[in-house]
């Protein structure tokens, strides 16, 4: 009987226009990405997490856990966006909001993916994250409060694929609010380190939600451009507009998250603790100068604004394109922010010590971000295919 | 008589106070300050007052300001450091550290300074420094590290550890390190399991030291040595980064 009724939601659902050769093999393409890069993170548990990434004492988070940090940023964004359409209603973006939703839980899936494979432990987590909680720590709530939005994405998820319009709604709500304290806790986790002079200050919260508005409307440029690309469709007019919507709202949050960037950086040159100021060299003239500079100021974000005006937002490829640039540029600064707020010695002065560690990743920390990336863009794919009429038709209330 | 004429007398110091009226005000946990007159005290703050013009930077705990039934910390008296690392090794052996690069639980940090050509070496040991507001303590998400309620030493219970290195990253001193045998954190717990537990009164470190450089033990204990040096009139203690606001219980001076 179940049975029945799945088969029929999902012939409702699915997307036959999508059941072509090409697809079937970029899907497939896709998993085999996920599962080879993936299995360099499970090699972690057989070899050591110590033996096969290339952190240490002195810098403890690396790649991994900046890429979790871009995934996980990434859904809020969407997420958020999502409910603002799906409770104010009124916005254009409600158009394309169901295929917000999927994609905040595919991208979270992508960070799950990643800090699952870079947690030395994660069988100890779920034991003693319910038997021995600490309310005082960021890590905690982060963790818990992501898997509550997962949780609540997924219901509310099922309720729009079933039409339980009410039900979606609340889920909505409550799964919107779970990523974005979710978020302002992963933001805590760095901003609460006096350690860190880097990292440490009230302004790193806000910067890591500014960041979810620019990664989360970028994200939704760019698949719902894509998702009419794999059909080789031209978009309604009515999606169009809640594109351009989207692609608004990434243009305004783009100014505003240079401006935050700006002004974080100036700050440590004005005084403060030397070590947030030789953290800030790093990026400035120093080891992630190439970074900063090329990738995260040059294409991340003055090459999408010069697309966006030349686009005048009506040019979907050209934002599509922009909104690319932008979620590169945004993997880059969530990277050089967790280098740079570890790569100067605590002990600078003593031992001899180079005034930046050095860190590259390993092959095997490439190979899981691959794999997360896999998982995202697999998830795109599987969703278009099997859900895309729910995210090509009118919202669901 | 008024300020001014006061200011003329000639200051006779603490030296002529007799020791046990000394002792009087320090356990009243006055300092004294200023000058000293005719057998009347002209100026009195308190120790904490007191070590914080001296000692600019750090609050050594006075009384009444012990959470712990004992409260365990060291000083380190620096200049006396000939960097042997007979420590170093003492702790590794006593503590089963693993041989790996980057596993330690104390360390001697070096800096060689040039003045006219002629070389300064110094030394400088480190070790968990036993924060009273431990970052450490308050990131982890499990509770694996704690402070001790009889003791104040922040412990690891392993079992609980994730490997999230959050506690890593939160520390201000770099003491932290992944113990690949435990496949958790670890750290220095001044022996807590392996010396304390039988009855030892000092760390392997400090029973190590030819120098005795390392003086451990019960800050509120007034008859140890550590509360004394740490209670010795005008001698310039200090913490490292007491910036990041972790209130450490290892100590710094010159001795
Ligand atoms: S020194 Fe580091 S490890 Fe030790 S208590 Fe303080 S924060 Fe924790
Ligand atoms: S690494 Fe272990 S001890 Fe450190 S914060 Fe995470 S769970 Fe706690």
């Amino acid at each position: 009987m179940s049975n029945i009724s799945l088969s029929a939601i999902f012939a409702e659902t699915a997307e036959p226009c999508l059941a072509t050769p090409e697809m079937n093999r970029a899907t497939i393409f896709f998993l085999i990405v996920t599962v080879v890069g993936l299995s360099c993170g499970v090699l972690a548990f057989i070899f050591g997490h110590h033996t096969i990434y290339n952190n240490t004492r002195e810098m403890p988070w690396g790649m991994l856990i900046s890429t979790y940090a871009f995934w996980a940023i990434t859904s809020t964004g969407l997420c958020m966006y999502a409910a603002m359409s799906h409770v104010f209603g009124g916005t254009r973006m409600g158009m394309i909001s169901n295929r917000m939703v999927w994609m905040s839980i595919i991208c979270i899936m992508g960070a799950f993916a990643t800090i699952g494979v870079e947690i030395a432990s994660p069988h100890r987590m779920l034991l003693y994250n319910i038997i021995s909680p600490n309310p005082l720590s960021n890590i905690w709530w982060m963790g818990t409060l992501y898997g509550l939005a997962v949780g609540c994405m997924i219901i509310e998820f099922a309720g729009i694929v079933t039409g339980l319009g009410k039900l979606a709604l609340v889920m909505g709500v409550f799964g919107a609010l779970a990523e974005v304290l979710a978020n302002s806790c992963l933001g805590g986790v760095f901003a609460t380190l006096p350690a860190r002079p880097y990292w440490y200050g009230a302004q790193l919260p806000i910067y890591f939600l500014t960041s979810a508005f620019l990664s989360g409307a970028a994200a939704a440029v760019l698949f719902n451009y894509l998702a009419y690309r794999i059909r080789n469709e031209k978009m309604s007019t009515t999606v169009h507009l809640a594109v351009k919507s989207a692609g608004k709202a990434m243009t305004l949050v783009l100014i505003l998250y240079s401006v935050a960037t700006f002004w974080r950086l100036v700050s440590f040159y004005v005084g403060g603790p030397e070590l947030g100021r030789t953290a800030a060299d790093a990026l400035i003239t120093g080891p992630l100068a190439l970074n900063f500079w090329v990738l995260e100021v040059g294409i991340g974000l003055i090459i999408p604004i010069v697309l966006i005006i030349l686009s005048r937002l009506e040019n979907m490829s050209m934002l599509a394109f922009a909104g690319f640039l932008i979620l590169v540029g945004q993997f880059v600064a969530r990277y050089d922010l967790v280098v740079a707020g570890q790569n100067v010695p605590q002990n600078l002065g003593w031992d001899n010590l180079p005034t930046h560690f050095s860190y590259v990743p390993s092959f095997f920390e490439f190979g899981v971000i691959a794999g997360s990336i896999g998982v995202v863009a697999f998830g795109f794919l599987m969703g278009e295919r099997v859900f895309g009429k729910t995210f090509t038709q009118k919202e669901h209330h | 008589m008024n300020i001014e004429d006061l200011e003329k007398e000639k200051n006779e110091g603490i030296g002529s106070l007799p020791l046990q009226e000394r002792r009087e005000f320090l356990k009243m946990g006055l300092a004294l300050t200023g000058v000293f007159l005719g057998g009347s005290i002209l100026s009195m703050t308190s120790i904490s007052h007191a070590s914080n013009q001296k000692n600019a930077d750090m609050d050594i705990p006075s009384e009444g300001q012990y959470p712990y039934p004992k409260h365990y910390g060291m000083i380190m008296r620096q200049n006396r450091c000939v960097g042997c690392e007979l420590c170093v090794e003492a702790c590794k052996q006593s503590n089963h550290v693993p041989n790996d690069h980057g596993a330690w639980r104390t360390a001697i940090q070096e800096k060689i300074t040039r003045e006219n050509s002629t070389e300064k070496r110094e030394f400088r040991p480190v070790l968990c420094n036993q924060c009273n507001r431990p970052p450490c303590v308050r990131v982890c998400p499990t509770k694996a590290t704690y402070k001790d309620p009889e003791t104040g030493i922040v412990v690891m219970d392993y079992k609980k550890c994730i490997g999230c290195k959050t506690c890593m990253a939160a520390c201000p001193y770099n003491a932290r390190y992944f113990n690949e045998e435990k496949y958790a954190i670890d750290k220095c717990n001044f022996c807590i399991d392996t010396r304390l537990a039988e009855g030892k009164k000092e760390t392997a470190c400090a029973a190590a030291c030819p120098a005795r450089v390392r003086i451990f033990g019960d800050l509120k204990d007034k008859s140890t040595e550590i509360y004394r040096l740490l209670h010795t009139p005008d001698s310039k203690i200090w913490v490292l980064r007491p910036d990041t606001g972790a209130l450490p219980n290892v100590f710094y001076m010159n001795a």
